[in-house]
């Protein structure tokens, strides 16, 4: 009985943290997130250099084949420091979705390999809005996906169509189009992809795999709580570090209890996330019939620590912590978007409750 | 990451489940007599539990314990079993939990050979004088002295959230014993019998309705000097050695999922306007919530365990566990007033009452919880301080004469 990381799983995260650190710092942060460059050369690289980029992927396809919690520890230290690199839908969406399509071409190795990029459309897969969806036509496929994860720049986007079908659409297929939506998070990229009668390829026939998009979609949610949970870690720690230098009243605020409170607070919240979302990740290949609930549970649980901790970081730092200069706000921001991305918590908990079959009333 | 139990502790749970079936009909009978003391069953109980060691377990043989050594997860997986067929798990008075340990820690041989026995079976029961009116969270401040006459001391003031104290028969008390020194060393860990003259004690009616403490008042109690514990003024160390023994205590991680599960049982059952209240979206979303906090606190026992079971310090993640684990079950309790609704507000004996008021008292009870054995504030002191190594309270600045 061990319920934690392993020591390989420690090293891994402390690998990725390092690289983090020395290669996004608050300095590089924000000359990359001011300019909106959300996919570096050299953090691609480095990233592929580490062996993250391939981490879920199958041995035989230039990967390592490991477990989506491994995949999670290190989204979760990309967003300890809000690193501006495309990860969640080219190296652990796309290729869970590839491997299980066994169709993938030579997308595997190329994506291990941080030679190409794929952006991943699940939010119709979470909740449609009017004006969305993609329809299937033989081997064409026309419609609208928004929120495209990673989309601006791929060279393909991984896509659902609305009768539960996933779709590959190369960027340069005729017929499509990719706008950029401009969010408050600057450190990744969201497209709107439109297509019309745009040559595809079929990953999965409408109903052939029904438990593949459950997959994801909790892979994908999974994957963003695991992103807040480091951004927090980091807000947390900025508060702390914070109120220890800042005086006022002729002492360091860390000393008033209203302020120490909120740290502690912080930290009351913070810590079980920890294990509610390793379970969630652990579940996906341990426990598979618990792992959709598991990942709701995770990412409507972290959308809300997640709002209290972004919040309350930045009120320890006072008015500093409003300004620009400070550089918290990539993580409010990041928080921000990962709360409703998916799924906003609401939405999610509406989700678990119908996997636990209490249906909603009118 | 791995939630199996190797094929000895699955053995260790199978030996606890048969153990349980096997005495089913002991821990049926009611284990307190209506004046609250341990009642004959409850003492056999105890003594079956203390044999098979499901209690006091490392506590020597020779003082009548089980005499064995602490498997951590051995005792995690009694506990599971017990609660999941909702067995008592042992006589739980403060002279267990709290004396032994310290008398263990800091008692001579005579005390121990004299104490822990009966008190461990439930003949003796002990209560706990440590706070009073002025000394709460602050309870270094305490002011009930005891001043040497002889080879008595005599112990004037007064104690308060004394539980048990009308039924019990002995008290490890924290007084004053030198009123000069700096105050955590002028403080000594006395026992006194709760028959000696000059006690009088004072049932405290809580919110609940019910006397869960007292308040107790000592009027020229003597007591000889011998009936100490430790040196004299180094009751406040004395009185801390046990706050290690509560390392191996982790409480039920599960407690807050399995109130939970009760509060859908009635969702499920419940109707409002015909609609069963489990299909209520806005009950719905609640449940969902607290679903979530419950699952993450049952997860985080399970990392204190790993934790623990390596020998690790968790550090700040086991300073949250007092601080979340009493709001959690408070906030279930409170949403289970909602489910009820009007219900909700029905107490004691009145038709209609759910599950006998076990809502209503747990709501109210759990409150005290949040309050009792450090406040949530104090709590945010230690995660802050300790956890977080936030600077302490600078100390006020003396008034000069």
């Amino acid at each position: 009985m061990e319920f934690g990381l392993s020591d390989e799983q420690r090293m891994l995260a402390e690998s990725v943290r390092r690289f983090a650190d020395q290669n996004v710092d608050a300095e590089r942060l924000k000359a990359l997130a001011d300019a909106g460059e959300t996919a570096d050369t050299g953090l691609v690289e480095g990233l592929a250099g580490l062996g993250t980029l391939g981490i879920v992927t199958p041995e035989g396809a230039g990967g390592s084949a490991m477990t989506l919690l491994d995949a999670c520890l290190v989204q979760q230290a990309l967003g300890r420091n809000a690193v501006p690199a495309p990860f969640t839908a080219s190296a652990i969406l796309a290729p869970i979705a590839l491997a299980a399509a066994a169709s993938g071409g030579d997308w595997l190795p190329r994506l291990a390999a941080g030679e190409a990029r794929i952006g991943v459309g699940l939010s119709e897969a979470a909740g449609r809005r009017a004006g969305t969806g993609i329809e299937l036509d033989g081997e064409r496929a026309s419609g609208t996906a928004r929120f495209v994860l990673d989309g601006v720049g791929a060279d393909a986007w991984m896509l659902t169509t609305t009768d539960g079908g996933l779709i590959l659409v190369d960027a340069d297929a005729a017929g499509a189009t990719c706008v950029a939506l401009t969010t408050i998070d600057r450190t990744r990229s969201f497209a709107e992809i439109t297509l019309k009668r745009a040559p595809v390829t079929l990953l999965m026939q409408p109903g052939a795999d029904p438990t593949l998009l459950p997959r994801l979609l909790a892979a994908g949610r999974t994957a963003l709580a695991f992103d807040s949970l480091g951004a927090c870690e980091r807000m947390l720690e900025r508060a702390v570090a914070y109120a220890q230098e800042r005086k006022q009243f002729g002492r360091v605020i860390g000393s008033f209890q209203a302020v120490k409170h909120l740290c502690a607070e912080m930290a009351a919240d913070l810590e079980p996330c920890h294990s509610l979302c390793w379970y969630a990740a652990y579940a996906a290949a341990a426990y598979p019939e618990e792992f959709e609930l598991m990942a709701c549970h995770a990412k409507a649980h972290m959308g809300e620590v997640g709002q209290f901790v972004a919040r309350t970081a930045t009120e320890v730092h006072g008015g500093m912590g409003f300004t620009h200069e400070m550089g918290l706000h990539y993580f409010f921001k990041r928080i921000g978007v990962n709360r409703q991305l998916l799924g906003n918590p609401d939405q999610v908990r509406q989700h678990a409750a119908a996997l636990q079959g209490w249906r909603r009333a009118g | 990451m791995d939630l199996k139990l190797s094929e000895r502790y699955e053995d260790y749970r199978e030996a606890v489940r048969v153990f349980l079936e096997e005495h089913r009909s002991v821990w049926r009978q009611p284990m307190a007599d209506s004046d609250g003391r341990p009642s004959a069953a409850g003492r056999s109980w105890q003594a079956l539990l203390i044999e098979h060691g499901y209690t006091c377990r490392t506590i020597p043989k020779q003082y009548g314990g089980h005499g064995g050594k602490a498997d951590i997860l051995e005792s995690f997986i009694a506990a599971e079993e017990f609660h999941r067929v909702g067995a008592p798990t042992g006589l739980a008075n403060q002279g267990i939990s709290m004396f032994v340990p310290t008398l263990l820690e800091c008692g001579t041989p005579e005390q121990k050979e004299r104490w822990i026995r009966p008190t461990i079976s439930g003949e003796i029961v002990w209560c706990q004088g440590y706070s009073e009116p002025g000394a709460g969270s602050d309870l270094a401040n305490l002011q009930t002295r005891a001043v040497e006459d002889g080879e008595d001391f005599v112990v004037n003031g007064q104690k308060i959230w004394t539980s048990s104290a009308h039924f019990s028969d002995m008290m490890f008390v924290l007084v004053r014993t030198e009123p000069e020194a700096p105050k955590h060393h002028g403080i000594s860990y006395l026992i006194l019998s709760m028959d000696t003259p000059g006690i009088e004690v004072r049932p405290l009616k809580t919110m609940t309705g019910r006397a869960e403490f007292n308040e107790v008042f000592f009027t020229d109690v003597r007591l000889p000097k011998t009936q100490i514990v430790g040196e004299r003024g180094a009751g406040w160390q004395v009185a801390n050695t046990t706050l290690k023994h509560e390392r191996g205590m982790l409480g039920d991680p599960g407690q807050a999922n399995a109130m939970l599960g009760r509060v859908v049982a009635i969702m499920e059952e419940e109707t409002l306007d015909g609609v069963r209240l489990i299909e209520h979206s806005g009950l719905q979303d609640r449940l969902l919530r607290l679903q979530a906090r419950a699952q993450a606190m049952k997860l985080h026992g399970l990392r204190l365990l790993t934790h623990g079971l390596k020998g690790e310090d968790a550090g700040v993640a086991r300073l949250i566990v007092k601080l979340n684990g009493t709001i959690l079950n408070h906030e279930i309790a409170a949403f289970a007033i909602d489910v009820l609704g009007e219900l909700g507000a029905l107490y004691e004996d009145s038709p209609h009452l759910k599950d006998r008021g076990f809502w209503q008292t747990t709501h109210m009870f759990s409150l005290g919880l949040i309050i009792g054995g450090g406040t949530s504030q104090i709590q945010k002191n230690i995660i802050s301080e300790r956890g977080l190594g936030m600077p302490r309270e600078p100390k006020p600045a003396s008034k000069g004469a």
